[in-house]
């Protein structure tokens, strides 16, 4: 069973159409890619299947153990409760924050001490923050972050700043996360090293990853299968060497031939 | 238990003690004479209500015009109480009820009106102290209408209001170094980041405006026990800027900075007294100069770091 089934994903804007008929699937453990020219709609079809929009039709099926779960009209933390996490194109880190607190912020939705019992310092308030100071620490260290983690995020370099984004959407312990252009804007060093890294959590965590990504070369070497986005549809989807010869996923990025 | 006895939080508790005894010997050599009580009182109280605004706009980003309403509630009720039950008890009972109100309509406020952000926010906010302010003016048999209520007995003194300051900031602090509190400070900081990361940015925005309001409450409870009478007059929309200008003055999200603010401004307004046409311009002027070098405020949202202190005064080194 698929662990995400999209049917007939349609979003307007006014007159604007953004995606119409979408339609997607995701294999549990998978790494699909989601490739298309600028203005192509991936960016909302990621806020769609995240709460952020309401989809205009269309259905999103998400199953995490193996039951379908309809996440039309599910506001976004319910989303990342259910088991779905993403990080951002354009970076949304909490940047007056440490880096630690960052993680920890989005380990929140597992909290189990209460308002109440972090107010009254209670013993529960003293035993969640010692387990989220260790987890967080932990999840730190496989990003190499550790050793930044009381600096403010707003003051880490830019590639950092991508890795911590990518470790705090982990911190919500997902089944599937959603990469928005995890490599934009990396030299060809970073980039290499972030597809290790992208493989890598793949096979400690355990989860499906979807992303959207402009950098060839990463997309062909990570992805199992890729689907191009142009105009808001689905124009082709497939292994990366179909992808690669496949003549209207050519037009659109190269323009038809006179 | 022992998580309680760290280090810093026993050093915190030494220099508050210090603090309390400061001011109960000026007071007692009358160094801080009766008219100057009466200003201490006045910053005292201020502090109670900058520190729940703080939570409101510090740390939880949003931008509220409204605490004199919710400092008219909790001054009423807590006069009310207070009109009916003599003494300790009744300042007691006064204090919970207006919590209580507070708390529910608060709630009932929050509801509609953290839907809305930034200016928009303000003046929703602003409306409903409004709201509250004429709604108190025309329960002619309750509260007094535009008379007031007379005769409220004095139990506010340095202790009520150093004890409520102390108890606020515990639990202010306690609740911002927490998952809670780092939860509502990621909804100032990103709102949509926050939400994608499993955050219930509505539940965080409610519980912050809710305490923030209940300080207020508090403040508004204490000015009732102080001053013998209450009129609507008093909770005006200038208060609320009144309280504004000290949380920003201080630094958004520093409770330290809305302390000495509140010190620093009630200082100056009393030393002005004596340039009664100038005094609001003079007052004015200071505050445009100080945000112009200090356009974050006095501490930014730094806090005051207590082992600085105790290093400077040459005490243990941890």
């Amino acid at each position: 069973m698929n662990i995400l089934t999209v049917k007939n994903l349609t979003k307007n804007f006014g007159g604007l159409c953004a995606n119409s008929n979408v339609n997607l699937e995701v294999r549990p453990q998978e790494l699909v890619g989601l490739i298309g020219p600028n203005g192509a709609g991936k960016t909302t079809l990621f806020n769609m299947l995240t709460g952020v929009y309401e989809p205009s039709e269309g259905e999103i099926l998400f199953a995490p153990n193996g039951k379908e779960i309809k996440l039309n009209g599910r506001k976004p933390y319910k989303v990342t409760k259910l088991g779905i996490a993403r990080t951002f194109q354009n970076i949304r880190l909490f940047t007056s924050l440490s880096v630690i607190d960052n993680v920890k912020i989005a380990m929140n939705k597992d909290v189990k001490s209460g308002v109440i019992s972090s107010i009254l310092r209670l013993p529960s308030h003293y035993k969640e923050e010692a387990r989220m100071e260790r987890e967080a620490m932990e999840l730190l260290a496989i990003f190499h972050l550790d050793e930044k983690a009381d600096e403010l995020a707003g003051n880490l370099p830019y590639g950092e700043q991508r890795r911590l984004e990518i470790a705090r959407a982990l911190a919500t312990k997902p089944k599937l996360l959603f990469l928005d252009e995890p490599a934009a804007g990396m030299n060809p060093q970073e980039t290499a090293e972030l597809t290790a890294l992208i493989k890598e959590i793949k096979q400690r965590f355990q989860v499906s990853i979807v992303l959207i990504e402009h950098d060839m070369s990463l997309v062909m070497k990570l992805c199992e299968r890729i689907y191009v986005l142009d105009y808001g549809k689905v124009i082709a989807s497939g292994l990366p060497e179909e992808i690669r010869t496949n003549k209207r996923v050519i037009e659109a990025y190269l323009g038809e031939e006179v | 238990m022992k998580n309680w006895f760290t280090k810093n939080n026993i050093r915190w508790a030494v220099f508050t003690v210090l603090v309390y005894a400061l001011f109960q010997y000026l007071i007692s050599v009358n160094i801080i004479n009766s008219y100057y009580q009466v200003v201490l009182y006045n910053i005292g109280i201020n502090i109670v209500l900058a520190l729940g605004l703080n939570l409101i706009i510090g740390y939880s980003g949003q931008f509220s015009l409204g605490h004199a309403g919710f400092m008219a509630i909790g001054a009423y009720c807590a006069g009310l109480v207070m009109l009916k039950v003599d003494g300790t008890v009744g300042f007691l009972a006064g204090i919970g009820f207006g919590i209580v109100m507070t708390a529910l309509i608060a709630l009932i406020i929050a509801i509609p009106t953290l839907r809305l952000r930034g200016d928009y926010l303000a003046i929703a906010t602003l409306g409903f102290s409004e709201v509250i302010r004429i709604a108190i003016t025309n329960m002619d048999d309750i509260t007094g209408g535009a008379a007031g209520l007379n005769n409220i007995p004095k139990i506010t003194n340095f202790n009520w209001i150093f004890g409520v300051i102390v108890i606020s900031l515990v639990l202010i602090v306690n609740f911002a170094r927490s998952s809670h509190g780092r939860a509502t400070a990621s909804v100032r900081e990103d709102e949509i980041a926050a939400e994608s990361m499993g955050v219930n940015t509505t539940k965080y925005k409610t519980l912050a405006f809710v305490i923030g309001a209940c300080l207020a409450s508090v403040g508004g409870a204490l000015y009732a026990g102080n001053f013998y009478t209450l009129t609507p007059g008093i909770f005006g929309f200038m208060k609320s800027v009144d309280i504004l200008v000290i949380v920003v003055f201080g630094g958004m999200g520093s409770l330290s900075g809305s302390i000495v603010a509140a010190f620093l401004l009630g200082l100056i307004n009393m030393f002005l007294n004596d340039y009664a046409e100038l005094r609001m311009i003079i007052y004015s002027v200071l505050i445009i100069v100080i945000m112009v070098y200090r356009p974050n405020g006095l501490f930014g949202n730094k806090e005051l770091n207590i082992n600085a202190i105790f290093k400077r005064k040459g005490g243990k080194r941890s």
